[in-house]
This record gives structure tokens, C-alpha cells and sequence, in this order.
């Protein structure tokens, strides 16, 4: 299936095209899943270089990891407040990671080398199953926060301010999900689509503009879905001050 | 969501932009297990490196605060000691020169009577030897005289 209708002979984009595996009576996109752990496989590479002799005097990737661990620790906190940060930092934290390494790893890999009998490898995140499956899980996160730590004190949330804010409580609960998912979804597939239309269009130099500029959404992207998510479970965490 | 019934429906994959499978809980899976994953090796052990050594910063810039403080008393210690051995090596100064011009005037004084009461004894000395003189030569005159007057009236 072949969805954008330009008269371009488009069909090398293969956008929507699935490396079909079947796992028990199930498909799962294989593209995804390849790409994914490569990203992972490099995420635990910098982990386990960086932690293998951590020290008071840092040296190496120790540095960077600590800068990470820093920026990541500064964005919880600043959300979810002083309270609650240290529960949910992993978290948030994987997230950012992973989407982060996600799109950049879409941009900087030269995927094309590797040819699939079906669909071709990218960022993860530019499927929607990965979206979604992320976006339900800040969904789970901030649900458990809220009633792990409130109990079911947690659903007065819903009618505060006034009673009347229910339904749109109610409201948010869906389209945080679907608006944090489609966000980044759409952003990567734009991105990677825009950088393939262009160097379809154009080989030499002319994309290079719109690949740094899909760098830097990429790293907005993971920003924003990270603090988003962090906002999430601080909303959710938070304790009226009486 | 439809493409996914229709391929339910059809039994043989389509694909598609929004093609939802079993991709979605696995790789939710796959990323809790990541999470916890990077929990164990990267966010616990950096975090508790991080917090010791900005325990260990604290720890040590207090001791150093509390060095310096010591320092601090210490010298203005010093300083007032200082300040007042110096005023006692002034006052001993003071004094030593007080003692010294009292001495020098006592000194002087005690001369001074000497040499008076010199002085008085031998203007004495010389006074009750003129007079003695003079008597002397008075009566010697006088003798004179007297014989002088006894030749003359003798040679009458």
C-alpha cells in the first residue's frame, strides 16, 4: 500500500511497508523490532562502557552518563517535584533515552545498506505501534502514580477545581495518549519522509538542510515526550495544598 | 484500527501506515524490561555516585568552612596578644624612661647640693681667715702704732 498519491515513481519510499514476522499466531513488524534492538544494544553499550568502574573522580564516558543522568534528573524533578522524582526517574528517563536514540538513529544509521525482503529499517519510533505502546505506558504510569500514592483520593483530581471539570478529565485521559503517540509518530514519519522525498528529488547537498532540521526535531521530539510524560505523572502525584 | 480488522479479516498482511498488531504490547514489554534494565546499571549506580560525591563535597567544603573559622579565631587571637605586647613593651618603655629621668634628676640634684655646701664651706673658710687676718693685722697695726707713738715720745 502505497498511500501518497504523487506522480513521482514513489514506490522505492515503501512507506507502509511491513517485514511481516508471525510469532504464535501473532504478526509483528520486523523492521521495528531489528531496528529497536539496535538501539537498545547501543544504549546498554554507553551504560556498561560508562558504569564499568564508576569513581568519585569521573573519567571517560563516566562524564557524559552523569551529564545525562543530570539533565534527566533536572527534568523530573522539575515535573513530578522533589517528593515523587526519585520513583519515576528511570522512567522518564528510559523514555527520553530510547526515543532520543530512536530518531537520531533513524537520521545518523544509513539503514539502506541493509536490504529487507519487505520494508525497510528506520527509526522505531517512526512506526505507530511503538508510539502507542509508549504513549499507553505513560498512560499506566501516571494512573499508577496517582493511585499508588493517593489511593482513592486519586480520582478527586477529576472533579477539581469544580465538578464540572469531570467530563474533560474524563476527556484527557484519552487524547493524552493519542495526542503524545500521533506527536511523535507523526513528527518522525514527516522527517524521515521529507529527508527521502528530498534525496529521491535531489541527491547531493540539498537534503542536508532538512536532515539537521530532522535532528533537531528529533531531539525536541524525545524532549517533549519525555517532559509531557513526566508533567503526566507530577499532575497525577500532585498534593492539593489545603 | 480497520486496516488491522481487515487483515483479521483477510488472514494475510497488507501493511499500511496504522497497521496495529502485536508489535504494540511487545514492544511495551520490551521497553518496561528496558526500563528496568537501565534502572539497574545506569540510573541507580550514577545516581548514587553523583549524590556521594555531592555528599562528599558538602561534607568537606563544611569541614573547610569550620578550618577557615578556626583560622579566623585563631588569628584575631594572635592579633589581640600581639596588640597587647606590644602596649606592655611601650608601658616598660615609659617607665624605664620615667625611672630614668628621675634618677638623672635626683642624680643631678644631689650634685648640685654637694657643690653648694662645698662652696659654702670654703667661702666660710676664706671668710673666718680674713678675719682672722684682719685681726691680726689690726693688732699688729696697733702695736705698731703704739710703739711708734712709745719712740716718739721717748725721743721728746
Amino acid at each position: 500500500m502505497v498511500p501518497l498519491p504523487l506522480f513521482l515513481p514513489f514506490a522505492e519510499l515503501e512507506v507502509g511497508q511491513h517485514l511481516y514476522w508471525h510469532v504464535g499466531g501473532f504478526q509483528i513488524h520486523g523492521q521495528v523490532f531489528l531496528s529497536s534492538w539496535l538501539v537498545i544494544g547501543a544504549l546498554l553499550a554507553l551504560v556498561v562502557a560508562g558504569t564499568r568502574n564508576l569513581g568519585r573522580d569521573p573519567r571517560g564516558v563516566q562524564n557524559l552518563l552523569e551529564f545525562i543522568w543530570a539533565y534527566l534528573r533536572d527534568l523530573a524533578r522539575e515535573q513530578i517535584g522533589e517528593k515523587a522524582y526519585r520513583d519515576w526517574l528511570p522512567f522518564i528517563g528510559t523514555l527520553f533515552l530510547f526515543i532520543f536514540v530512536s530518531n537520531w538513529g533513524g537520521a545518523l544509521v544509513p539503514w539502506k545498506l541493509i536490504h529487507l525482503p519487505s520494508g525497510e529499517l528506520g527509526a522505531p519510533t517512526a512506526d505507530i505501534n511503538t508510539t502507542i505502546a509508549l504513549a499507553l505506558l505513560v498512560s499506566l504510569a501516571y494512573f499508577y502514580a496517582g493511585l499508588s500514592r493517593k489511593g482513592f483520593r486519586y480520582f478527586e483530581y477529576y472533579v477539581e477545581p469544580t465538578p464540572i471539570m469531570l467530563p474533560f478529565k474524563i476527556v484527557e485521559d484519552f487524547t493524552k495518549p493519542l495526542s503524545l503517540s500521533f506527536r511523535l509518530f507523526g513528527n518522525i514519519l514527516a522527517d524521515e519522509l521529507v529527508v527521502a522525498v528530498l534525496a529521491f528529488l535531489v541527491p547531493l547537498v540539498v537534503p542536508l538542510p532538512a536532515m539537521f532540521l530532522g535532528l533537531f526535531t528529533s531531539a525536541i521530539q524525545a524532549l517533549i515526550f519525555a517532559t509531557l510524560a513526566a508533567y503526566y505523572i507530577g499532575e497525577a502525584v500532585h498534593e492539593e495544598q489545603h | 484500527m480497520t486496516s488491522w480488522l481487515l487483515l483479521a479479516a483477510a488472514g494475510a498482511p497488507e501493511g499500511g501506515l496504522f497497521d496495529l498488531d502485536a508489535t504494540l504490547p511487545l514492544m511495551a514489554v520490551q521497553v518496561v524490561l528496558l526500563t528496568f534494565i537501565l534502572n539497574a546499571l545506569f540510573f541507580r549506580p550514577v545516581g548514587k555516585t553523583v549524590e556521594e560525591r555531592e555528599s562528599y563535597i558538602s561534607t568537606s567544603r563544611a569541614e573547610a568552612k569550620q578550618q577557615l573559622a578556626q583560622t579566623e579565631r585563631l588569628e584575631t587571637d594572635l592579633r589581640q596578644q600581639l596588640r597587647e605586647a606590644r602596649q606592655q613593651a611601650q608601658a616598660l618603655i615609659v617607665d624605664a624612661e620615667q625611672e630614668m629621668d628621675r634618677l638623672y634628676r635626683s642624680a643631678l640634684a644631689a650634685a648640685q647640693a654637694e657643690a653648694n655646701a662645698s662652696r659654702e664651706a670654703a667661702r666660710r673658710e676664706i671668710d673666718s681667715q680674713r678675719e682672722q687676718a684682719e685681726n691680726t693685722l689690726n693688732g699688729e697695726a696697733d702695736r705698731l702704732g703704739d710703739l711708734i707713738v712709745t719712740r716718739l715720745l721717748a725721743a721728746q
